[in-house]
């Protein structure tokens, strides 16, 4: 799982309404090279809460992001500020470990890199 | 300008809305960034006396450019040709190419640049002998280039089509016709051997097809920078096709095989796009369609959202929430502390009426302005007026129906939406309020929506009614025609 689909997911447990965002536990992370698609970025920037990515980059180890959200002028102009966040975002890869819900601390098993969000009978 | 389009005699409804798709894509309509998709429609003609389904077609595109692109990117495009003459005899042919501009003509017939004819036809056979006499009879266009029938710079087309008889169980043309021109582009059908089913790793038993998983990403306008997300991602055969378009690609499926590494380290849905060389999905997730798990404020994010939804014919939905739970079987209860980190819950049967409602919910929401969903949809043929049942929703405008005949008593139709309004809290507060509705009446929506029973169980009246049916369907439509 890649952060753009950790940035992207709550947990959604009947009643809970702060289910975003989910703690990341990390057994296991994994990079894995991606070319750079710039289009892609800018179209996906604006639809990214800085505050959840960044937080939960420095989970996976990786402290190059600010804390604070950029410009959106900076994905113009400055190439190495979008080297880190095309990193961050799709080729640091949750393989092994869990989703914690902040609300009710339920955990989201995540395994092969895929993220189990199924709820159970009772959560629904 | 206007160019001859020869199609594929293929699955027939797919061709004109694959067309329009991309030369949409392609900006054939410019940067009149109307809201209303109806402006964005192509003017056609036919040929004299030929029906709509065809092969020959006349459209009208704003240049070569975007024909090219048109053709070489769809599937079932034959060729676009600039028209240097039609007749209805080889006499009335010679005279029209004889008048057709020379300064159109000269560019492509010098002596630095190589070319080739071929001669086709449709709905008979010409032996070889037959087509270098009609070569030979071309000897009035001045050719100066050198033969080059493996790389030609510029390819000639001569099409005919036989007057009288029935071409592929066609309505008969009355008069025949007889088409030349300089070819502008056309289909990569090699693609169709390189990703076709049987050589895939992976497969379900519901896997698209691969020359249709290619119409549905261009009916969705893949492309590269794009994300495209499919909520039934089953195999990946439709993200397969998307991301061979350069599309980046994101599914979702309920099934604990999705999670469980499909059928082993090298056989899943990784390993289908691996098998490709293609880049992976930028994220699989096992998640409920029904109960999607999207962080409140997300929207706008996917430029389309392509899927076969389980319509319960082949492959049944399921939804979470327990089987005996929402039938009322069983009352509420607890799954206890120590059994929770392994338990599997049991899920429901997901009707096609919900499953709908909920896709489209999810697109209005999810897709950015202008966005696709492009989805099959489930007729019985019996109904008849299969046209006004499709359905709705006030952020979307239809824009294309293409009907695949899957057996007399069924088809699917792909339906291809695009999002004209934004999202309101209106539209969200009313699909929730149904979503509770659906929840309620769980075993009203199994009974009353079960099209399992309607396409296999044996039909009464065998006699009357269905016969004046079969006979609605042209003979020569089928499965892939």
């Amino acid at each position: 799982m890649r952060l753009l689909t950790h940035n992207m997911l709550s947990c959604n447990i009947k009643g809970v309404t702060n289910g975003f965002p989910l703690r990341i536990e990390a057994e296991k992370v994994v990079e894995k090279q991606l070319e750079i698609n710039h289009d892609f970025l800018r179209n996906i920037f604006p639809k990214i809460d800085w505050k959840a990515f960044s937080d939960a980059s420095r989970i996976m180890g990786y402290h190059e992001l600010p804390e604070e959200p950029p410009e959106p002028s900076v994905l113009e102009s400055d190439a190495e500020f979008l080297g880190k966040f095309h990193h961050a975002l799709l080729e640091l890869h949750l393989e092994e470990g869990a989703l914690i819900c902040p609300e009710t601390g339920r955990k989201f098993p995540v395994s092969k890199g895929i993220p189990n969000m199924l709820l159970l009978e009772d959560e629904v | 300008m206007w160019y001859l389009c020869v199609f594929y005699h293929r699955l027939l409804d797919f061709r004109k809305p694959e067309f329009e798709s991309l030369a949409h894509l392609f900006g054939s309509f410019g940067d009149k960034r109307s809201s209303d998709p109806q402006d964005r429609v192509l003017q056609w003609r036919l040929p004299k006396d030929h029906h709509p389904d065809s092969p020959f077609h006349f459209v009208h595109l704003p240049s070569e450019e975007i024909a090219r692109n048109v053709a070489n990117r769809s599937i079932l495009v034959k060729g676009i040709y600039e028209l240097w003459g039609e007749g209805n005899d080889y006499e009335e042919l010679e005279e029209a190419v004889k008048s057709y501009p020379d300064e159109r003509k000269l560019p492509y017939l010098g002596s630095e640049s190589t070319f080739k004819i071929t001669v086709d036809s449709f709905g008979k056979v010409l032996s070889l002998q037959e087509q270098n006499e009609r070569i030979e009879g071309l000897y009035y266009i001045p050719f100066k280039g050198r033969v080059n029938l493996k790389k030609p710079d510029h390819k000639f087309w001569l099409m005919e089509t036989d007057a009288h008889e029935t071409s592929n169980g066609l309505p008969p043309v009355v008069q025949r016709r007889i088409f030349f021109g300089r070819e502008v582009g056309g289909a990569d059908r090699k693609l169709m051997p390189m990703y076709q089913l049987k050589t895939r790793n992976y497969l379900g038993p519901t896997s698209m097809d691969a020359e249709m998983a290619f119409l549905m990403a261009n009916q969705a306008q893949a492309a590269p920078g794009k994300l495209v997300y499919d909520p039934f991602v089953g195999t990946g055969s439709i993200l397969v096709s998307a991301a061979h378009f350069g599309a980046i690609t994101m599914g979702a499926d309920i099934d604990i095989r999705v999670v469980l590494d499909g059928r082993g380290p090298d056989c899943n849905v990784w390993s289908n796009f691996k098998q490709y060389g293609l880049p992976m999905p930028v994220g699989l997730l096992r998640a409920d369609n029904n109960l999607p798990p999207w962080r409140p404020g997300l929207k706008e994010v996917f430029d389309a959202i392509i899927c076969d939804p389980p319509y319960g014919v082949r492959a049944g939905g399921r939804k979470s929430g327990g089987r005996k739970l929402l039938k009322g079987i069983i009352g509420p209860y607890t799954v206890p502390d120590d059994k929770r980190a392994d338990h599997i819950p049991s899920t429901a049967a997901y009707t096609l009426v919900e499953c709908v409602h909920d896709l489209l919910d999810l697109a209005a929401r999810m897709l950015i302005m202008n966005g696709r969903l492009v989805f099959f949809y489930p007729v019985l043929r019996e109904d008849g007026s299969a046209e006004n049942h499709f359905p709705e929703h006030p952020c979307f405008k239809l824009v294309a129906t293409s009907e695949q005949m899957l057996s007399s008593r069924y088809s699917r139709v792909l339906l291809t939406m695009v999002k004209t309004s934004s999202y309101t809290e209106e539209l969200a507060l009313a699909a929730r309020i149904k979503h509770l509705e659906f929840k309620e009446n769980h075993l009203k929506w199994l009974e009353d929506g079960n099209l399992h029973s309607s396409v296999f169980n044996p039909s009464d009246a065998e006699s009357g009614d269905s016969k004046v049916t079969r006979e609605s369907k042209p003979k020569y439509r089928g499965k892939y025609v």
